[in-house]
Formats: C-alpha cells, sequence, structure tokens
C-alpha cells in the first residue's frame, strides 16, 4: 500500500549530511513525498548506488550532490549548480553535524573546534548562502535545523556537542524572528535518543549498567525525525516559525525511573 | 547592452535612481532603499545578470556603486 500524499510535489529541497543514518531517512521521506532531494555528503560519490537505487522506488528523484559545508568555495560552486538546474531551494535541513563526547576537564579544545565548525558555523554559513541566493528572491522557504535534546535539556558528559546544538537552537530562533517578514520559516527538530550506529557506541559505554529514562521504552527511529521534518517541510506548516520540535519518546532528564529499554 | 549599462539599469530599477545620479555619491546609509533587503535585492540581481555568485566577504564590502565596480573586477567583468 503506497502511503505517501505528494506533500512535497514539486518542492525542491537540499538536505546535508545523507551519507547514513538520520539524513539520509530525511532525504528518502521527502523523495517518498515527491519532492526533488538534492542530498549532500562530503565523500565524493558515496551516495550513487543508494539513490538511484531508491529513485526507481519513489515519485520523487535524489540527486547527489558532493560539497562539505565548512568549506565556502564548496558552498558556492554548489549553489551555483543548484541555480542553474533548479533556479529555486524550497527546504533547507541541515543535518550534517558531529559529535564528541569528553567530560569536564578532558574537552580537547581542538575538538570542540571542529564540532562547532561543523554543527554551527557551516550550517550558518550554507543557510546564509540558501536564504540569500533563493528564499528571500522567492519570498517562501523551510529550514530545519536538526539540533538535539541536549541542546534542550543539557547532558552529563557532552557539554561540548550539547553547547553546539544549543547554538544551533539560539540561531533558528533569532533566523525565524530576521526571517519571518520574507515569509522563510525556521525551525529545528530535536531528537532525543535515535537508534543509529553512533548512539549504540555511546550508549554502550555511558549506560553500561543503566538505561536511559526514556519514557516509551525504545530508542527513536530515524523514520520519525524524518516525519517530523516533513511537518516544517510542507505547506500545512505555514505558519509555524521559530519552534524547536523535541522527539524524544517522552525522554525525562529529571527522571528517576529506569526503563527495560531494547537496545538490540 | 555594455556591462556599465547593465550595472546602472540594476541601480535605477532597484533602489529607483535616476541614471543620471549615479556616482560616487550612491552608498550604502545614503539611499532610501538600500536597507539589508535592499542589499539583497541588489546582490541577487547582479549575480543573475552577470551569472555570477559573491563571496560573502565582497557581500559584506559591496557598500556603494563605485565599490560595486571594484568588487566586479574580481569575476573578470568590467563595468
Amino acid at each position: 500500500m503506497d502511503l505517501t500524499n505528494g506533500l512535497l510535489e514539486q518542492k525542491v529541497c537540499l538536505v546535508t549530511g545523507t551519507n547514513r543514518g538520520i539524513g539520509q531517512k530525511i532525504a528518502e521521506r521527502f523523495a517518498e513525498e515527491g519532492s526533488i532531494v538534492y542530498a549532500n555528503a562530503r565523500q565524493k560519490d558515496c551516495l550513487e548506488e543508494w539513490a538511484f537505487g531508491f529513485n526507481e522506488k519513489v515519485s520523487g528523484n535524489i540527486i547527489p550532490i558532493y560539497f562539505d559545508i565548512t568549506n565556502s568555495e564548496e558552498i558556492k560552486q554548489a549553489m551555483m549548480r543548484l541555480k542553474k538546474e533548479q533556479g529555486r531551494m524550497d527546504v533547507l535541513v541541515n543535518n550534517a553535524g558531529i559529535i564528541s563526547n569528553s567530560p569536564l576537564g578532558m574537552i580537547a579544545k581542538d575538538s570542540v573546534r571542529n564540532m562547532f565548525e561543523v554543527n554551527v558555523f557551516g550550517l550558518l554559513d550554507l543557510t546564509q548562502y540558501v536564504v540569500t541566493k533563493f528564499m528571500i528572491k522567492q519570498k517562501s522557504g523551510s529550514v530545519i535545523n536538526i539540533a538535539s535534546i541536549t541542546g534542550v535539556e543539557g547532558s552529563k558528559g557532552q557539554i561540548a556537542y550539547s553547547a553546539s546544538k544549543g547554538a544551533v537552537i539560539s540561531l533558528t530562533k533569532s533566523m525565524a524572528q530576521e526571517l519571518a517578514i520574507h515569509n522563510i520559516r525556521i525551525n529545528a527538530v530535536a531528537p532525543g535518543m535515535v537508534d543509529t550506529g553512533r548512539i549504540k557506541v555511546t550508549l554502550k559505554k555511558e549506560y553500561c549498567d543503566n538505561v536511559p529514562p526514556i519514557g516509551m521504552g525504545r530508542l527513536g527511529r530515524s523514520e520519525e525525525i524524518a516525519d517530523a521534518c516533513l511537518y516544517f517541510a510542507q505547506d500545512t506548516s505555514g505558519y509555524t516559525t521559530g519552534q524547536v520540535l523535541v522527539v524524544s519518546g517522552g525522554y525525562d532528564t529529571q527522571s528517576r525511573t529506569l526503563y527495560n529499554i531494547n537496545f538490540d | 547592452m555594455c556591462n556599465l549599462e547593465k550595472y546602472d539599469e540594476i541601480f535605477v530599477d532597484v533602489f529607483s535612481i535616476e541614471e543620471k545620479n549615479l556616482n560616487e555619491n550612491i552608498v550604502r546609509g545614503a539611499v532610501k532603499d538600500w536597507d539589508s533587503l535592499g542589499h539583497v535585492k541588489l546582490i541577487t540581481t547582479i549575480e543573475d545578470v552577470f551569472n555570477i555568485m559573491f563571496d560573502t566577504e565582497d557581500i559584506l564590502e559591496f557598500d556603494s556603486y563605485d565599490k560595486g565596480k571594484e568588487i566586479l573586477k574580481k569575476y573578470n567583468i568590467t563595468v
């Protein structure tokens, strides 16, 4: 049964960090809804097999586009290509990000710098290009920043990472205020613990004998984060801007309850 | 149409300035509509007309009619 509704029919979208996990699911979900999705990754040719295989199954189209979001020149070249091929950009999902966890006293400045370089500065640079080159002129657009619940609630052992995601949330709110007049919406999705390879490593390291306090008793799925992004991407959220949608299955940092969670 | 005519036409259209008044006194802050939105409009129109994409630094430095001509040279466009 086809559950898609063409919610993003003919919309042109750019999703960063699509070589795995959440970014890949967002690109797939958007393509299922009929959009033309430019899927970004840094490493050349790493998306071809996935993208072309997936395109056979859906009404939309995933097109790989390779650039490093920390490199302004590469962003510029990508923008020129998008301008030439589509002439518009309706949705930008800033998903690319890196994570490095260390407790206070063991935080290396270089690692913090790298994280901010990608999670904050790269995001800001790319958004500036997309907004000024396409969206202001169109008088429309939706930018979705992937933050994290750690940016909202804080997290033990994730001081630098949560600070970078906190910055993403702040810039989301400020951009929303600045760009509302141009009918450009800026929102953030803040995932809790999502079942990706990356989180499994963290969980094993951080929660060896304990389990995180997730009310629903399970990790989130990448598809569920993609669905939250779909809400912000489509026109039915046309009056929503500056919001942070936490998608965490009822993750409660104050809870003392231990839940039975299946990590497999 | 030569590059100078194209360049002038952009200023005339975006800021509603008469062509005869285009000179070194056309600077950001002194022109009524050259606010942040006007600046974006100016930059994107120039990019479209000359088929280029400015670096962010150049967008920030573009603060006058004359400076714009100077910046365009970096993109191999002589006005």
